[in-house]
């Protein structure tokens, strides 16, 4: 009985080492992928110039559309969702901070949200579209977009505001400070560097999701010029050039979605490292 | 110096956070009512067990019947939680139980790269590596003949992708549970093993059955990476090596045609209120265990 005991235990524990080890492996194998068949065909014309005619038949160019249109469109999604989620976010732990039943139920509503598909969000999206008569455009990706990275923004900041200790508000109300100098005065400085985290995560989902541009955004062979008209994105730059048969033009795709990862592990990377830098402006109790 | 005077200043600071709260706290009311009103064209002609039932899938002719697209998905989604569970049990009990602090610090910037990855690039991933590997190696070790393009990859891919949802649930469930609960159990004599078996295994299974549920909602959503990797042909599939087609990949492969025929876009609309509606239940019924944990480990 004990023996069986001892043999169990060994049996499972080398399971769970060969577990934890392949999630590990997996992870660089699908970095070492992307890399060893992206730099192949990377190259200064992939990244500095718009697809001429012809491109996603093996002609010259680049997806310097995608790249531009990507960025214009996660950053202006980050900033409005940051617009509409730190009031929010400061509301529910600086107002609602005595009812807890309350905040409790949108604590709840915001991660039903955040479970919510990007595709879904696509799809309302462009159902919205159409019932306000607007064409696929920046405007309309960057407010879907929005959309969809809100409940990630709110909830991440969320996280970080409930770590404030009580005593901080209290010493502020007791100077006689009211609740919104409170909130945006000092909770807002207390938690900078998660703050910033929570902004930085929220970028790296609005530039990484396909699902939820594809109908919205719509998609374009010239740089983002207006709001109103369509532009290209880095996700669906990849998946169309990857729908080519042309192995040219496939080897492009792959460069492609090594441009898209490395801004990825650049903005988790800066993400990681803000965490230290920002520490002069917190109160430690 | 400022424009307005302190309370003003409050009185504006508290306004727009509320409108903010209120805009945030409709969005699931407003993306059900929206696509419920896009799909009612179709709803409302058909019946709801012809549409969810029914095999033929032919917009043309005003043939709607989503059943290879949802059979297809529940697949896709089952196979890559079957894939994905034991997986990340293991490593949560080994990282937070049998490691030291330092090695979390290792693992936690690992899955949280695996999470940031975007779903395309592991679509990428899985046509370079994943469909070879099963139409070079898996497929003739079973003796089929399969182009890779199939449930089975659609699933590899997609386990891998809800790894980090799933470890990161687990592994904060494990560091939950009280110190004192497993000396008390070492301390009557229990070995390590012994302790994990039948104490914090039972103790977290709320919180594993709950981290499960939030993986298998979202594999169920996921978009990009499924339709990349999983065929796309509308039959049902036989068996795992079979191409198929997921819920997610019709919305999206069809935005283009689907404008010339009114009940095809309603149709499309349907399929995303499908999805809308699986992934509030299933986080509805997953937050229902967490909370249940949550009470019991306090």
């Amino acid at each position: 009985m004990k023996r069986s005991g001892k043999i169990e235990e060994k049996i499972f524990k080398v399971l769970m080492i060969i577990a934890t080890y392949s999630i590990l492996a997996i992870l660089a194998i699908i970095i070492y992928t992307i890399f060893a068949k992206g730099i192949r065909s990377m190259s200064w014309e992939i990244l500095t110039q718009v697809p001429q005619g012809g491109y996603y038949y093996g002609k010259g160019g680049g997806i310097l559309n995608a790249i531009l249109g990507s960025l214009s469109l996660a950053v202006g999604a980050t900033i409005l969702a940051f617009i509409f989620g730190l009031p929010v976010a400061l509301y529910i732990n600086v107002f609602l901070v005595r009812k807890k039943k309350l905040v409790t139920m949108i604590r709840f509503i915001l991660d039903l949200v955040w479970g919510i598909p990007s595709i879904v969000y696509g799809a309302f999206g462009f159902s919205m579209m159409i019932l306000l008569g607007l064409q696929t455009s920046l405007l309309a990706g960057t407010l879907t977009v929005t959309l969809f990275i809100l409940p990630i923004m709110i909830r991440s900041m969320d996280e970080i505001l409930r770590t404030v200790p009580i005593g901080l508000s209290e010493a502020t109300y007791s100077l006689g400070a009211n609740k919104s100098e409170l909130a945006f005065k000092i909770f807002t400085r207390q938690t900078v560097s998660g703050i910033i985290t929570a902004i930085l995560l929220s970028f790296g989902r609005a530039i990484g999701d396909a699902a939820s541009v594809l109908f919205t955004a719509g998609y374009t062979d010239n740089l983002p010029n207006s709001l109103m008209e369509p532009v290209a994105t880095l996700p669906l730059s990849i998946f169309f050039q990857l729908s080519s048969p042309v192995p040219a033009v496939q080897d492009r795709a792959y460069a492609s979605a090594l441009v898209l990862t490395l801004i990825i592990l650049l903005v988790s990377l800066f993400s990681r490292g803000i965490g230290k830098r920002y520490h002069k402006t917190k109160i430690n109790f | 110096m400022y424009l307005l005077n302190r309370s003003q200043r409050h009185k504006v600071n508290y306004t727009w956070m509320i409108i903010s709260l209120l805009l945030v706290a409709s969005l699931p009311f407003l993306l059900f009512l929206g696509l419920y009103l896009k799909s009612f064209l179709l709803i409302h002609d058909y019946h709801l067990g012809d549409l969810l039932f029914s095999k033929v899938w032919k917009p043309g002719s005003g043939k709607f019947g989503f059943y290879p697209f949802i059979v297809g998905s529940i697949w896709v989604t089952l196979l890559a939680m079957l894939i994905s569970a034991p997986i990340c049990l293991l490593t949560a009990i080994y990282v937070t139980q049998y490691t030291r602090k330092r090695f979390l610090r290792i693992m936690h910037p690992a899955i949280d790269i695996l999470a940031g990855i975007p779903s395309v690039v592991y679509g990428v991933w899985g046509i370079l590596v994943i469909v070879p590997f099963i139409s070079k190696f898996v497929g003739p070790l079973f003796g089929v003949e399969t182009l890779g393009y199939s449930i089975l990859a659609a699933a590899l891919v997609l386990s891998v992708m809800i790894i980090p949802f799933i470890l990161n649930i687990l592994i904060e469930v494990f560091r939950t549970i009280p110190m004192e609960l497993k000396e008390a159990s070492l301390s009557l004599g229990a070995t390590q093993w012994q302790t994990v078996k039948s104490v914090l295994v039972k103790k977290a299974l709320p919180g594993i059955i709950a981290a499960f549920g939030f993986g298998l909602a979202r594999a169920f959503g996921e978009t990009m990476a499924v339709l990349m990797v999983v065929g796309n042909v509308v039959r049902l599939p036989k068996s795992v090596f079979d191409p198929g087609y997921t819920l997610p990949a019709l919305i999206a492969n069809n935005y283009g045609e689907m404008l010339s025929i009114p009940k095809y876009e309603s149709a499309l609309m349907f399929a995303a209120l499908i999805l809308l509606a699986v992934s509030l239940f299933f986080n509805l019924v997953m937050h229902f265990f967490i909370d249940r944990y949550n009470k019991f480990a306090s």
